[in-house]
């Protein structure tokens, strides 16, 4: 019995990965577990300090892990919220919105610009292509200036779209989509021309769900992006600033007291992110390409 | 003439014919057009004016490179921090970002989202390499200091974030450990698309372990993902420059620790010199076109 068990097991593995040695899969856990420990480091000191005491967080020397964890600075940052000229939910609804339509519209103007330059080859589609991979390469710090002049003379200062519409064209999406498309075979689009599918229909209908793992990175390179922006260049309105603004607002307007509370911040705003990240990331992971997409 | 008119026709059917096309690329070319190229166009011809920003640009030919080449001592050490940092931190990250996200598709499903997590946590918050901060802080309270007295391999603590002898060496871990980046996420989707068929269909001609599976399968069905990955690591690791001034402060001590970057910082947005910063980042802008056309070149050797 033990030994048909045994030996059931060990097909099992031999079925899944055929190529691997039980000594070389126990090597890569455990020298993923030693490197882990170096790269996760802020997220634990995210979490820890966020529930530290003030006397903790003037520990010295400083200690990572928390010792008697409160709440206490998630409740002064909640009172401080309270406090705030605007109704805090008001920031929150503008980072919301800038995130939720600057990634879907990236995702759709990127994609459909990636079609047609991964699978047509048309006048000016290789040039194209080769100014959009260098354009990443050009420093943003001096673009500062040249941007605002553009956006005052389209008059969008001081709106959303000053944001949300550059963002829709951001080179590393276009990258990255036709990077992804490159490997669906000519033939998939044929087949379907043949059945009598318009572009529009092959792009939603079968391109798309085939680059699935792809469009969930774009989001996350998007929201991880766009979550985060301050936009102080661009926008004055107190009504219109965005969640990152108004929370290290609250943080610098305090005194040295306020430290618990800038730690709860940093904990408050890597939230939405770090749960798009873990369930995109997840969706990802099950995207079982038993076939593949390529021939 | 009629020749060179008949061309001209030839490629307005081909337009025509590929309007389909053109309209699908339309929207992202007229906002890219709008908001990046252009920026990038009005930002070169500021290299060849002096623009404080006050007063309208004043046309000045090369002397901004004439300056920042002959005269310019801060630049050349920039220069040359630039280079070590791009020549070590450019390739080590990159391969660290392949075999991290190579190693960690070996894992059961459950916990590739949880390693994923892990090794991009430095990528995911704001600043995170503020943390260094403290871990490398000069006196005997930093945690590295701390540990090396402890264990008695150091008397008196190292004053790593502003002896010039250390500086670039702790700036090249941060930098290191940032790496895994949007090339390594993008590495990650990439090996999830890779049929199961065709490493079945390896093993059955005769793929021993996991190193053939990975030269024959895995490397050349990962060259799209592979050339965007070493475009991110170019980007990232010419571009140093928020991290040295975070962690060695601006101006670091003998400028050991600057970078073009923070030498653009510098003059864009402490001296309001736009035309010479502008000139400072249209060079590196080359040489970043340059370095990537070599990698490209290079990769498209790979496997062939």
């Amino acid at each position: 019995m033990g030994l048909n068990m045994n030996r059931g097991v060990r097909m099992k593995i031999k079925k899944r990965k055929p190529n691997r040695s039980i000594w070389g899969d126990g090597f890569v856990l455990v020298l993923l577990v030693g490197a882990g420990w170096f790269f996760v480091l802020p997220l634990l000191y995210a979490f820890n300090s966020a529930f530290k005491p003030l006397d903790e967080i003037f520990l010295f020397p400083p200690r990572l892990w928390v010792n008697k964890p409160t709440l206490d600075n998630f409740a002064d940052l909640f009172v401080l919220m309270s406090k705030t000229w605007i109704p805090f939910s008001r920031y929150i609804f503008n980072t919301v919105f800038i995130t939720v339509v600057g990634t879907l519209g990236h995702l759709l103007v990127a994609s459909m610009a990636a079609y047609v330059l991964s699978k047509y080859d048309f006048p000016g589609s290789k040039a194209f292509f080769t100014i959009v991979v260098n354009a990443l390469m050009f420093t943003p710090q001096v673009l500062a200036i040249p941007n605002y002049l553009v956006m005052t003379k389209l008059g969008w200062v001081n709106t959303y779209w000053a944001i949300i519409v550059p963002a829709f064209a951001a080179p590393i999406g276009l990258f990255l989509m036709k990077q992804f498309m490159e490997q669906i075979p000519d033939a998939l689009i044929e087949a379907a021309k043949v059945d009598g599918a318009k572009e529009l229909g092959i792009y939603f209908k079968i391109i798309m769900p085939l680059v699935k793992p792809a469009s969930l990175t774009l989001s996350i390179f998007s929201i991880l992006n766009l979550w985060n922006t301050r936009a102080s260049n661009f926008i004055y309105d107190e009504e219109l600033k965005t969640l990152p603004y108004a929370l290290s607002q609250i943080v610098t307007g305090g005194q040295i007291a306020r430290a618990g509370v800038s730690a709860a911040v940093t904990l408050f705003i890597l939230i939405v992110p770090l749960m798009f990240f873990i369930s995109a990331q997840s969706s990802i992971i099950e995207t079982m390409a038993s076939s593949g997409i390529k021939e | 003439m009629g020749v060179k008119f008949d061309k001209w026709k030839n490629t307005l059917k081909t337009i025509w014919k590929c309007r389909v096309q053109y309209a699908f690329l339309l929207p992202y070319a007229l906002i890219f057009t709008i908001f990046f190229v252009l920026p990038v166009i009005i930002s070169i011809v500021y290299s060849f004016t002096y623009y404080n920003v006050l007063n309208p640009p004043e046309f000045i030919g090369l002397q901004n490179y004439i300056n920042l080449l002959l005269a310019d001592d801060v630049f050349l050490i920039s220069v040359k921090n630039t280079f070590v940092l791009a020549v070590i931190t450019g390739p080590l990250g990159y391969i660290m970002s392949f075999m991290f996200a190579w190693l960690i598709h070996e894992l059961p499903r459950f916990l590739k989202t949880i390693f994923v997590l892990i090794f991009f946590a430095p990528s995911i918050g704001v600043n995170t390499f503020m943390l260094f901060g403290t871990l490398f802080s000069s006196d005997s309270y930093g945690w590295v200091n701390a540990y090396l007295m402890d264990w008695s391999i150091t008397s008196a603590p190292i004053f790593w974030l502003t002896d010039p002898t250390y500086m670039m060496t702790v700036i090249i871990i941060v930098v290191l450990w940032m790496s895994l980046g949007n090339g390594f996420l993008s590495f990650i989707a990439g090996l999830q698309t890779i049929g199961k068929d065709q490493y079945e269909a390896a093993y059955v001609d005769g793929i021993k372990n996991r190193w053939q599976e990975l030269w024959y399968i895995t490397l050349p069905n990962m060259k799209p993902m592979l050339l965007f990955g070493a475009v991110m690591s170019i980007t990232s690791s010419f571009t140093v420059g928020e991290v040295a001034n975070a962690l060695c402060g601006f101006p670091s001590t003998d400028y050991a620790a600057s970078t073009v970057v923070t030498h653009l910082t510098d003059y864009g947005s402490l001296r309001f010199d736009m035309g010479y910063a502008s000139a400072i980042a249209s060079l590196l802008f080359l040489v970043m076109i340059l370095a990537k056309k070599a990698i490209v070149t290079m990769l498209n050797k790979l496997g062939t």
